[in-house]
């Protein structure tokens, strides 16, 4: 019997189709829908498109989707930084620490994770209602954007905690050792050893956070009365009846992603560089 | 004598609760090359991380310079390290590695202000400062011109001369190396301890180095401290230990050795392998010893002239000399000589009085703490063996209940009675099926003694070793269960007042 072989090639067919179909040419439609307008024939009810720039001067003219970017990078920036905070000293403590049963603590931050993310959302909200009803905590009912935040935080910590943990695990614990040898104290030796050699791990929690909280709007719809809009909301709203003038919002925000992935990815060579020049 | 730059006074370290370091006491010389050398898991590293400061003595105190530091964070100690596995820092580079316990230094500067006061600050080193020692540390190593590469893009010899300049750099009192040259090959290794042993020489400053590799300690070492089982066993110089080593492991683990059970006969006679020697050491008449012979120190002659006749067993190459391998009667007896001999060969044995070492054995006999079970067996050692229990008390006996009737007819329970438990070197014999035995364990130590091997096997639960002889070859790690004869465990009271 002839046992069929396949070379690296065939094997990757399937891929090459995949990515074709769910990748490059819908980025195309998006392109394509992003820079032209459609007029509907009355009669025959087929759309008749041509090119043109007016979704994008529509869009770079209207200060509230101005505005709407802003603020959605406020919200995911703000959110990152939290995440980081939080994150950072638990998966030290966690990756550092001698437990035997420190992957059980570990597991309960990212146990959330399993849950339904709609529930735990609105669970967060029945909480906060809740909260609400006491005197001294009333403002909470308007706190919009705080508990847009708060619920961001909630929900995307693990995965800041995973890449950091699993990251610092891999430092090897024989340079904590060799700084302390050279005379280094704990802070010399975190800022020195421990962060530099860390950074991989912030780069893949950053990124994981950074861009759902752009978009992610759910959160925001639920815990913010619809009163916060991030840029998310606006796509999947234009979706509904204007595709060209939804397809140029996501296109304008998979160049707002590209840039700022752009710029860390060029901050972590950066920091290399520092690193050396200390 | 040289000044003590460091001294250990009964230091003792646990892990959880296993004894690593059982109590040692030494120091070290200023300016000297001293060598910790033993098997893994003798302590060697443990106790040169408690000088440096990453693990902390249990007990026993750690004097630097006659200062106490036993507690002091690495930081702290004017010591710097040669990690075995180098960790240099990855995200820096050559230049930045080395710089980096510079970058960590302060200094005490003086300064005479307009008015002409004089006042100190602490500062750190200017950056010409630093620079400057990086290529002096450079240059001893010979790696100049390697400031600006990447660790990841040197060979393993080249990290290892930057880990010794990230060490040295920094001007310490005491270097520590922890087999720094255990990842190199043989030609680099070579090249490496003739390198050390320079920079030695030029730094002037005191060398503490960690090593398993009997030949390395032995080329390298002003002094060595051999230890086994968390125990110094000999410290000396690399000649005395090899020529008068204190016990059968010293002279088992450094060099070659035949080594026999002997018995002395007279004054400096000493009888083993069936004939009797003249010897330079003395020891009581009829003492049991073990008897050391090195290789080198026997010589073939004709059959008639040798003291010992032979043929020989097997002849193998080694470059410099041949390793011949004569049986003598039951005992395997091995020669280094630089001529051949074929096998099958009949030949004879010579050794001088010098060649030939006595020492005290380590072990005589096994002895355990014991516990008497209701079933009249001996509880020791993780298991649980049939004993007699009569020998407890002269001339008594057990009654159909199992009580122990003494002479005088009194009834005793020996239930619980703690008894000391001693059992003689040939009378355990081991076996592979784990149930055959009272115990079990793994082998840890083998020794050849001429015509049988001396073992220790370890039990896992309370680490007690039993000491013992047999014909037959295992591996050492091998797990094997420990029998014992009924009637070669020898039970005695330990408290003369056992209840009644």
């Amino acid at each position: 019997m002839k046992i069929p072989r396949f070379s690296r090639k065939t094997l990757g067919i399937p891929y090459a189709v995949f990515l074709l179909f769910f990748v490059i040419i819908p980025m195309l439609v998006i392109l394509f829908y992003a820079f032209t307008t459609g007029v509907k024939d009355p009669v025959t009810g087929a759309e008749s498109f041509s090119f043109s720039f007016s979704n994008f001067l529509r869009f770079f003219s209207d200060p509230t989707k101005l505005s709407t970017i802003v603020y959605s990078l406020v919200i995911a920036l703000v959110t990152t930084v939290l995440c980081l905070l939080i994150a950072y000293p638990v998966a030290y403590i966690l990756a550092r620490s001698k437990l035997k049963k420190k992957f059980v603590i570990l597991m309960l931050f990212v146990l959330p994770m399993w849950i339904n993310f709609v529930l735990r959302v609105n669970a967060l909200r029945e909480i906060f209602n809740l909260l609400s009803l006491a005197p001294a905590l009333e403002g909470l009912t308007s706190a919009n954007y705080f508990k847009t935040i708060f619920g961001m935080v909630y929900d995307f910590l693990p995965f800041m905690i995973l890449p950091l943990y699993t990251t610092i695990m891999k430092i090897d614990q024989s340079l904590y050792e060799a700084s302390a040898d050279l005379g280094g104290g704990a802070f010399t030796t975190f800022t020195r050893v421990t962060l530099p050699l860390s950074m991989p791990g912030i780069m893949s929690g950053v990124t994981m956070v950074f861009l759902p909280s752009m978009t992610n709007y759910v959160v925001s719809d639920m815990l913010g009365n619809a009163k916060v809009t991030i840029i998310g909301k606006f796509i999947y709203e234009y979706f509904g009846n204007d595709w060209h003038m939804g397809s140029m919002v996501a296109l304008v925000l998979l160049i707002v992603v590209f840039l700022s992935s752009w710029l860390s990815g060029g901050f972590t060579a950066d920091e290399n560089v520092r690193g050396t020049n200390l | 004598m040289a000044e003590k730059i460091i001294e250990l006074k009964n230091v003792t370290k646990y892990f959880d609760d296993n004894l690593v370091i059982d109590n040692i006491s030494f120091y070290v010389k200023k300016g000297e090359f001293i060598t910790f050398l033993g098997p893994s898991g003798c302590g060697k590293t443990t106790t040169l991380r408690m000088i440096a400061g990453f693990d902390l003595p249990t007990s026993g105190q750690i004097l630097l310079n006659g200062k106490d530091v036993s507690q002091l964070p690495p930081n702290k100690r004017p010591v710097n390290t040669v990690f075995q596995r180098y960790a240099l820092f990855p995200h820096l580079n050559v230049f930045e590695n080395i710089a980096f316990g510079l970058r960590c230094k302060k200094v005490e500067n003086t300064y005479e202000n307009s008015k002409g006061e004089r006042y100190t600050k602490r500062e750190r080193l200017s950056k010409k400062e630093i620079s400057e020692k990086v290529k002096k540390a450079l240059e001893i190593v010979d790696l100049e011109g390697f400031e600006k590469r990447s660790i990841s893009t040197l060979s393993g010899g080249q990290q290892q001369r930057v880990a010794i300049a990230r060490a040295i750099v920094n001007e310490p009192e005491i270097l520590l190396l922890d087999e720094p040259l255990g990842a190199l090959d043989l030609k680099m290794r070579k090249e490496m301890q003739i390198e050390l042993k320079e920079i030695h020489r030029r730094l002037g400053i005191t060398f503490i180095y960690v090593t398993h590799d009997q030949e390395e300690a032995l080329t390298m070492s002003d002094t060595i401290v051999v230890m086994a089982d968390g125990v110094v066993q000999q410290i000396g110089t690399p000649k005395g230990i090899y020529d008068e080593p204190a016990n059968t492991f010293v002279a088992d683990f450094i060099g070659e050795s035949n080594i026999f059970n002997g018995k002395v006969v007279g004054e400096k006679q000493v009888k083993f392998c069936g004939k009797t020697f003249a010897c330079l050491d003395e020891f009581g008449l009829n003492e049991i010893v073990d008897v050391v012979v090195r290789p080198e120190d026997l010589k073939m002659c004709a059959p008639e002239e040798g003291m010992l006749k032979g043929e020989v067993l097997s002849v193998v190459f080694k470059g410099i000399h041949y390793e011949i391998t004569v049986q003598v009667g039951k005992y395997e007896i091995v020669v280094q000589s630089t001529e051949s001999r074929e096998i099958g060969e009949k030949i004879g044995l010579c050794v001088s009085p010098d060649g030939i070492h006595l020492m005290k054995p380590r072990y005589t006999s096994n002895v355990f703490d014991g516990v008497i079970t209701k079933r009249n067996t001996v509880e020791f050692a993780d298991g649980e063996f049939d004993c007699d229990v009569t020998q407890l008390y002269p001339g008594s006996r057990l009654d159909e209940e199992d009580y122990l009737i003494t002479a005088a007819g009194e009834k005793i329970d020996l239930t619980g009675v703690e008894v000391r438990v001693e059992v003689g070197l040939s009378d355990i014999s081991i076996s592979d099926d784990a149930e055959a035995g009272g115990t079990t364990g793994h082998i840890i130590s083998i020794i050849y003694k001429g015509d049988h091997y001396r073992l220790i096997v370890r039990t896992e639960e309370e680490e007690e070793d039993f000491v013992l002889s047999t014909d037959d070859l295992w591996n050492e790690n091998d797990f094997v269960s420990v029998i014992i004869p009924k009637d070669k465990i020898k039970l005695t009271l330990k408290n003369q007042e056992a209840k009644k």
